[in-house]
């Protein structure tokens, strides 16, 4: 044992004690206790880390590499593409923060009876925003929870194939296709791409039509789409699927729902999409986590892969608590047997999830789906007056859209070095991934963006484009 | 009454006249925020658009198409802040957690410093955006690409990846990974067959099967891990590879694994190490210098980072040899002089596991963790929770009715130990559960029982780590000790427990039967109006 200075996170670090411990087992030193792992498996020279640092030092260390960063505070930031700025109230922090929850383990339902009702009102409030009444617990990202729903579906029709429209995140379809493809693997879903029409960004139906037939376990895509655009076509696709025996799988940013119709209500078997957007900070993409849900009905539940929070009675009458449910079906229950898998995942924004949506309530979600709207296309419009800029799809988008300036001399890699010395995040460049869309950015506008950082950002763009 | 019990009480300890004592949970009857609020309250009120913004743009209805519009409002609460706040705190305070005590086994519970959080917290963490220019992402990079070298100083890997948002994410990074070798090499339809153990973590055998491949899963030997004998049997010209942990989810070391590695790289698979139990054994041995290809580190768990309700947000890193690092997800942090790159230029890379680079925050808290434990004091926390893991088998196993499974494997586990409730149970009718249901009335989180499938019958699994003082492991121990007593004495106070919760025990079945269970309240309202 290394007679080091006792250490503040180990209360056992006082050398009687270990001691006292040593003699209780009766051995001589802790050495003993590790003669199952022979000596050749043990390092052939010790650990070499940097030196340990006390907590003012470290704070000092820390804060010195963290002042490096340049954030969204500072400056004007226009990226969305997967990860958005929303304005995340201070209350909403305060209950995240929580040490009580930040803590915990699985527990049991009446010693972690608040935070299994936390994650209860988490789902229970989406259910809300989605007009479904079967909201599983938080999956890692977006396009997990879209991969995973694309195989819930695959496994309900038996088939082995997925139409997905191209207009979705290049990300998030590489995360889609590592969980279906690749082609080697038996059982594998192949993943078919349908175009999207170019003047208006929206799905080409006949080509939807064509592709989709009795091989086909779902169509996916996505209100708004990647490129921003509300998919108007909902029910028609939505129709085309239920032709040909397909599900459909709808991917929603939830903040859009106060606006935005529930996809239920124009289709959808199954929606997924992102938590992020529902009172969590970006936190350089720590902040992603996805969402599946659908209706309560056994076809559907007996296929989740995430693990679930009940409300149930107790063995009290007239008293209810909250347990894990459906667990024994997932991979915690049956191992490989189970549906895909489950663990780690981003439960604590479900909290944050949770305070979120109560401090909105119906209100809060109308007017910053409004505000969105208008904010968003009051920047688009002012952007298209801007000469050689054009907006892709001008019509029908919620907060983001489609920057082309094929029109300037410039790249957007360009303009975007540019405005980076204006303290000005420009969108995302998306000429390498859809070059059919020439020199263009995505840019995102939300209600945290006024008329005069919507109008800085005009007189940066005026300025770089004619340089 | 319980020898340990006796011990307690005669030997002085200052703070024997508190071991015992019960506790009283907050109890707040909070209702479901659903039922709160009043109609027409706010908890978050805008500002007015500005009127060049109302000049210019059309009504809401202008803008969306009307096939897309919402029809009827949410029914969500309206509330104003603080009833949210008060609400959420209340619900905060009903949670047991680690604010007592809780040595949940497999999960290695330990402290998240308060510093750490601290400084994940700053804007300079939490308004990132992933995708702004590395330019302005310097001090974030730096931070990941010294994580990466201190992985690779504990493991012997050459290159670690941080997109996996959890350790079975990490799990299937692996399956991914290995998917991408064997295709390159084009033996990937033939090679379909992954090997782990009954005891390696559910995830390496759930993360292999939803990868593609068959699982083959050893089972245990009377030693405690699988024999040789058996896993020659597995390995063929079919197998992909294997996905083990070691120590295992028991706490046994299976002290062959070397020779394991030997024959599957000899058939041509990968060895890929779950380091899923790395506490005992961090800086003991490093899975590169006994063979294996690639390995993973859980940063929420043995790197102190919270585990926030075995829910996350989580990191599983991932690391692995030079040979495979081409296959990694993308970007890479790298190093090129002084300033720090994500490297997307990976042609031969699998793509995304996870959008973005990575769980940002989770990796400041862990690489703030190595930071305040250093070389010796990591080293330190391994030997602590060998040693306490190993001083409370001595005082468990003298407590009536209960066991340690394998009694044939006499070496000494390493940061966990499996015990039975088997005798207990058949002696006096309690069960584990009803054990983990009485601890919680003396303020301490319920046992660990085993990951499924059940080996050992009435299993549980504490592991000790570091963080707790021999105190509060005399205290654990007393408080199984006395609900022994109990068992043996009066065991419906034990069956009708827990007595100072907030809520009582659930009905069992009622989560799961579709009649009853109720995943949102909009559910629980249709069934159970």
């Amino acid at each position: 044992m290394n007679a080091i200075k006792p250490h503040p996170y180990m209360a056992n670090s006082v050398p009687e004690l270990q001691q006292q411990m040593l003699e209780s087992i009766g051995v001589e030193t802790v050495e003993d206790l590790f003669v199952q792992i022979p000596k050749d498996h043990r390092v052939t020279r010790p650990i070499d880390l940097p030196p340990r640092l006390s907590e003012y030092e470290l704070r000092r260390h820390m804060v010195g590499m963290l002042s490096k960063n340049h954030t969204t505070e500072t400056n004007l930031n226009f990226i969305g593409a997967g990860c958005w700025q929303h304005h995340v109230p201070a209350a909403v922090d305060e209950v995240v923060r929580r040490n009580e929850w930040l803590t915990s383990i699985f527990g049991e339902p009446s010693s972690d009876h608040g935070r299994n009702q936390a994650w209860f009102e988490f789902c229970s409030q989406l259910g809300e925003l989605l007009d479904m009444d079967l909201v599983g617990l938080p999956v890692r990202s977006w396009g997990m929870a879209a991969g995973l729903a694309l195989r819930m579906a695959a496994r309900q029709t038996s088939r082995h194939e997925v139409t997905i429209v191209r207009a979705v995140d290049p990300e998030r379809l590489s995360v889609i296709r590592n969980y279906c493809e690749p082609p080697e693997m038996e059982n594998h879903i192949a993943v078919r791409l349908v175009e999207f029409d170019p003047s208006s960004g929206k799905i080409k139906l006949d080509d939807l039509r064509e592709v989709v037939g009795e091989h086909t376990a779902a169509i996916y895509f996505e209100v708004p789409s990647y490129f921003g655009v509300i998919e108007d076509q909902a029910q028609e696709i939505a129709e085309i699927a239920r032709a040909a025996g397909a599900m459909v799988v709808v991917g929603v940013d939830p903040i859009s729902l106060g606006v935005l119709e529930a996809p239920i209500n124009y289709g959808a078997d199954i929606v997924v999409g992102t938590i992020q957007t529902l009172g969590v900070h970006m936190h350089a993409g720590g902040g992603t986590g996805g969402f599946i849900a659908s209706r309560d009905e056994e076809r559907f539940a007996s296929e989740y892969p995430t693990l679930f929070i009940s409300i149930a009675e107790t063995i009290e009458p007239g008293e209810y608590g909250f347990g894990l449910g459906l667990f024994h079906q997932s991979s915690y229950g049956l191992r490989d047997k189970g549906n895909d898998w489950t663990g780690h995942s981003v439960y604590m924004w479900a909290i944050a999830g949770a305070a979120y949506m109560a401090m909105m309530g119906p209100r809060g979600f109308e007017e910053v789906g409004t505000q969105i709207l208008q904010r968003a296309h009051y920047a688009a419009q002012r952007i298209s007056e801007i000469k050689g800029l054009k907006i892709s799809f001008p019509n029908g988008f919620f907060k983001e859209f489609v920057v082309n300036f094929d029109g300037t001399s410039r790249s957007v890699a360009q303009i975007n070095d540019a405005l980076r010395k204006e303290g000005i995040f420009g969108g995302k460049d998306l000429s390498a991934e859809f070059p059919e869309l020439g020199q263009s950015a995505l840019y995102s506008v939300t209600e945290i963006h006024t008329h005069d950082d919507i109008e800085r950002l005009c007189s940066a763009l005026k300025k770089v484009i004619s340089k | 009454m319980n020898q340990h019990i006796k011990t307690l009480q005669s030997s002085g300890n200052q703070h024997s006249n508190q071991q015992l004592k019960e506790i009283h949970a907050p109890v707040w009857n909070e209702p479901v925020v659903l039922e709160m609020g009043y109609p027409g309250r706010r908890g978050l009120v805008l500002a007015d658009v500005e009127p060049q913004i109302s000049a210019l743009v059309p009504e809401t209805d202008a803008l969306v198409p009307e096939s897309m519009r919402r029809a009827t409002p949410p029914a969500l609460p309206e509330m104003t802040e603080p009833e949210v706040l008060y609400h959420y705190l209340r619900l905060s305070q009903q949670t047991l957690g680690m604010m007592s005590m809780s040595i949940f086994g497999t999960c290695t519970m330990k402290y998240n410093a308060q510093i750490n959080e601290a400084m994940a917290w700053r804007p300079e963490v939490t308004e990132l955006h992933p995708l702004q220019h590395e330019d302005t992402l310097q001090g974030a990079l730096e931070i990941v690409h010294r994580m990466d070298l201190i992985l690779r100083e504990l493991s012997g890997m050459d290159q670690f990846v941080f997109q996996a948002g959890g350790g079975a994410d990490a799990a299937y990074t692996s399956a991914a990974v290995i998917r991408a070798y064997h295709a390159s090499r084009g033996d990937l339809e033939q090679r379909n067959e992954i090997i782990t153990t009954i005891q390696t973590h559910p995830s390496s055998a759930a993360t292999a099967a939803a990868a593609g491949f068959k699982v083959i899963t050893l089972m245990l030997d009377e030693n405690g891990y699988p024999s040789l004998d058996a896993l020659k049997a597995a390995v063929s010209d079919r197998t992909a590879a294997l996905m083990v942990n070691n120590p295992d989810d028991m706490g046994v070391y299976n002290p062959e694994m070397k020779e394991w590695v030997r024959i599957v790289h000899e058939a041509g698979g990968l060895c890929f190490y779950d380091s899923a139990n790395f506490n005992g054994v961090m800086s003991k041995l490093r899975a590169r210098e006994m063979g294996f290809d690639a390995c993973m580190f859980m940063l929420h768990k043995t790197f102190g980072a919270p585990k926030s309700g075995v829910g996350g947000p989580a990191c599983g890193a991932y690391g692995c040899t030079e040979e495979l690092a081409r296959f990694l997800p993308k970007p890479i942090v790298v190093k090129q002089g002084d300033y720090y790159h994500l490297d997307y230029d990976r042609p031969e890379s699998l793509g995304k596991l996870r959008e973005f680079w990575g769980n940002f925050p989770v990796i400041v808290k862990a690489y703030a963790w190595t930071r305040a434990m250093g070389a010796e004091g990591i080293s330190q926390a391994a030997d602590i929770s060998v040693l306490a893991n190993n001083y409370m088998e001595k005082g468990l196993l003298a407590i009536r009715g209960i066991t340690r499974s394998h009694p044939d494997a006499k070496t000494p586990r390493i940061d966990m130990t499996r015990y039975s409730l088997q005798q207990m149970k058949e002696e006096t009718g309690i069960d584990v559960h009803d054990v983990q249901n009485r601890m919680t009335d003396f303020g301490i989180d319920a046992l660990w029982t085993s990951h499924e499938p059940w080996l050992i019958p009435e299993p549980f699994t504490p592991e000790a780590g570091e963080m707790y003082g021999k105190e509060a492991l005399d205290r654990w121990i007393a408080v199984m000790a006395q609900i022994s007593d109990e068992a043996y004495s009066n065991p419906e106070h034990v069956k009708t427990s827990p007595h100072n919760q907030a809520v009582h025990r659930l009905k069992p079945g009622y989560t799961d039967d579709p009649e009853s269970r109720a995943m949102t309240w909009r559910g629980f309202k249709r069934k159970h109006a």
